[in-house]
């Protein structure tokens, strides 16, 4: 045998392991749910072609399916707030202090907390007859303003997600805090010399620099929107009032609670679209970013 | 003077944040020692008039919890060997391997990472369904012997650091890719293999959705299905579910605190969530 192609025949039999699951766990299964997604398949019976009948019923459907994509697009308000909010403490957790090392801790502590415990714990923490909740509600009565239900009122529900994922911020933390130590200290150097100060170092180097990671992390929050599942599962299964009905949460019910199989593929390959055009798009906007502003100044 | 000043500013900021972060958990742990009677108060109270233990004993009793320890533990346990075995060999031939096609698999393996598990989830369960595997560990532990584009990449990022002159020795020598693997590069890789050793095992051990599409027997929970069942018999004896919380969580939070580092190490190198 030709020692190229005793390579490359050791080279398959290494990634074996990988190349069959890949083949068995994701290629044979997309392929199967858009197959799927043209045909009405329940439980029982074979799959039944029906053409783009699912697709046509589900944008059709405005009230679970529209809302279940509103409720998603409303959770993306916590892309920029995790942005900020990851960042501002990656920035605090970065400086030279005493006790650094336990801050990093406490602050990391909450995402290692199970999915299904943190839905408990806010569930209760935000109860509003008993949680912690309470004490703020009687503030703002005080002050004049209604009392904030949390998950139990259509209108604050989705708002009990986000500050329970803002709570779990921990993971996105410590990604901006390997992002900020990676940035060469000589630069810092030199704009110190140019007498640069505070917010224009961060502003002019650190978010510069950093810049790759935020796309990076922009992307990964679009996507884990539209795959949000386990908090809502536990915390409110789609209530109030489908408030909290999201796009994974409506999904995983067509496939497993309803067993309209056909309906959930539909959904599965628009989830899939919906991923590769976001993904595309903040690509496409963040490369032409930098190149302004690299040719801008 | 304006460093000191800057000191001060700094921890004071990080004291109070951290203090909002980690209400939340001492009101769990506050919660889970309530006895019934101090449970619904008006105000808020830290210290419960007595410290009720016996909810832990309670908590363990009335949710199998041992039961569902060692259900979620043989499967972590599986798929932690089963994820460091099939991730090893892809690894080596993406990062120390020379063979045609190889940049195409990792393009396509690299292009996986971004997948929604919903776009595979349910021809999944119908081949499982097929199978007669619905309702054991299987389908929990059998796909980690077939690799993890994740850990794979993970690990191929790693072998790439390494010095290739050790591996040239070793050719020299005449041994083949398989032995350089297990022999050489392997023992030289143990941070990184931790590394993908214990998230593998967090994360099957926080797996969700997984054992609650496969197992329907109450006998073959895990302890965060198991959990959540348990929420909904008991839904208003906080002080049980916040005992049974402390108790799913608390493992894994001493598993964090020990391996640390690897931790750390492990989220700098995917830039992954935990």
């Amino acid at each position: 045998m030709r020692l190229e192609t005793r390579r490359t025949l050791y080279g398959y039999l290494f990634v074996l392991p990988w190349l069959t699951g890949f083949m068995l766990f994701t290629l044979y299964p997309i392929l199967a749910t858009l197959y799927f997604s043209f045909t009405d398949y329940r439980v029982l019976g074979a799959p039944r072609w029906v053409g783009l009948e699912n697709y046509r019923a589900l944008l059709a459907d405005a009230d679970y399916f529209w809302r279940s994509v509103g409720n998603t697009l409303f959770m993306l308000i916590e892309v920029p707030l995790s942005v900020v909010l990851g960042i501002g403490l990656a920035l605090l957790l970065n400086q030279r202090l005493r006790g650094q090392a336990l801050y990093r801790t406490l602050f990391y502590l909450p995402s290692v907390v199970p999915a299904v415990a943190t839905a408990f714990l806010w569930l209760w923490v935000l109860n509003p007859q008993n949680g912690l909740a309470v004490p703020m509600n009687q503030a703002l009565t005080q002050l004049g303003f209604s009392p904030i239900l949390w998950f139990t009122d259509p209108a604050t529900a989705k708002w009990g997600f986000v500050v329970m994922d803002l709570w779990a911020i921990g993971g996105v933390m410590v990604i901006y805090l390997a992002a900020l130590q990676g940035v060469p200290s000589h630069l810092y150097e030199a704009a110190l010399l140019d007498g640069a100060r505070g917010w224009q170092l961060v502003r002019h180097i650190t978010l510069p620099q950093i810049a790759p990671v935020i796309q990076y992390m922009v992307i990964i929050g679009v996507i884990g929107a539209f795959q949000y599942f386990t908090q809502t599962f536990i915390a409110t299964q789609g209530g109030p009032e489908n408030s909290t009905l999201f796009y994974a949460l409506y999904l995983f019910q067509n496939a497993f609670q309803f067993f309209r199989f056909g309906h959930a593929c539909a959904m599965a390959w628009l989830l899939f679209l919906i991923t590769l055009v976001a993904t595309y798009l903040i690509w496409k906007i963040s490369l032409s970013r930098v190149f302004e502003e690299a040719v801008g100044d | 003077m304006a460093r000191w000043g800057r000191v001060v500013a700094a921890h004071a900021a990080l004291i109070l944040l951290a203090g909002v972060f980690m209400l939340p958990i001492a009101w769990m742990v506050s919660t889970s020692l309530k006895p019934d009677d101090a449970l619904f108060t008006e105000r808020i109270v830290w210290i419960p008039p007595r410290i009720a233990w016996e909810n832990y004993q309670t908590a363990l009793t009335t949710f199998p919890f041992w039961l569902y320890l060692r259900n979620t533990l043989v499967i972590a346990i599986l798929t932690m060997a089963g994820t460091v075995l099939s991730c090893l060999p892809p690894a080596y031939a993406f990062a120390r391997m020379r063979w045609r096609g190889r940049r195409f698999w990792f393009w396509v393996m690299l292009s996986t990472l971004m997948l929604p598990p919903q776009v595979t989830i349910l021809p999944v369960f119908l081949l499982f369904r097929w199978l007669g595997w619905v309702d054991t560990f299987l389908p929990l532990i059998v796909p980690a012997f077939l690799g993890n584009a994740f850990f794979i990449f993970m690990l191929r990022q790693f072998f790439i650091t390494l010095p290739q002159e050790v591996v040239d020795a070793a050719r020299i020598d005449g041994c083949s890719d398989w032995l350089i693997l297990w022999r050489i590069v392997a023992p030289m890789s143990k941070p990184a293999i931790a590394t993908v050793a214990l998230f593998a095992f967090v994360w099957s051990w926080t797996d969700f959705m997984g054992p609650l599409i496969y197992l329907n027997d109450a006998s073959k929970f895990t302890l965060a299905v198991g959990l959540q069942y348990f929420l909904g018999r008991h839904g208003e004896q906080w002080n049980l579910l916040m005992a049974a919380a402390v108790v799913v969580t608390a493992p894994l939070v001493g598993v964090f605190l020990l391996a640390q580092r690897a931790f750390v190490r492990g989220i700098t190198l995917t830039g992954l969530k935990g």
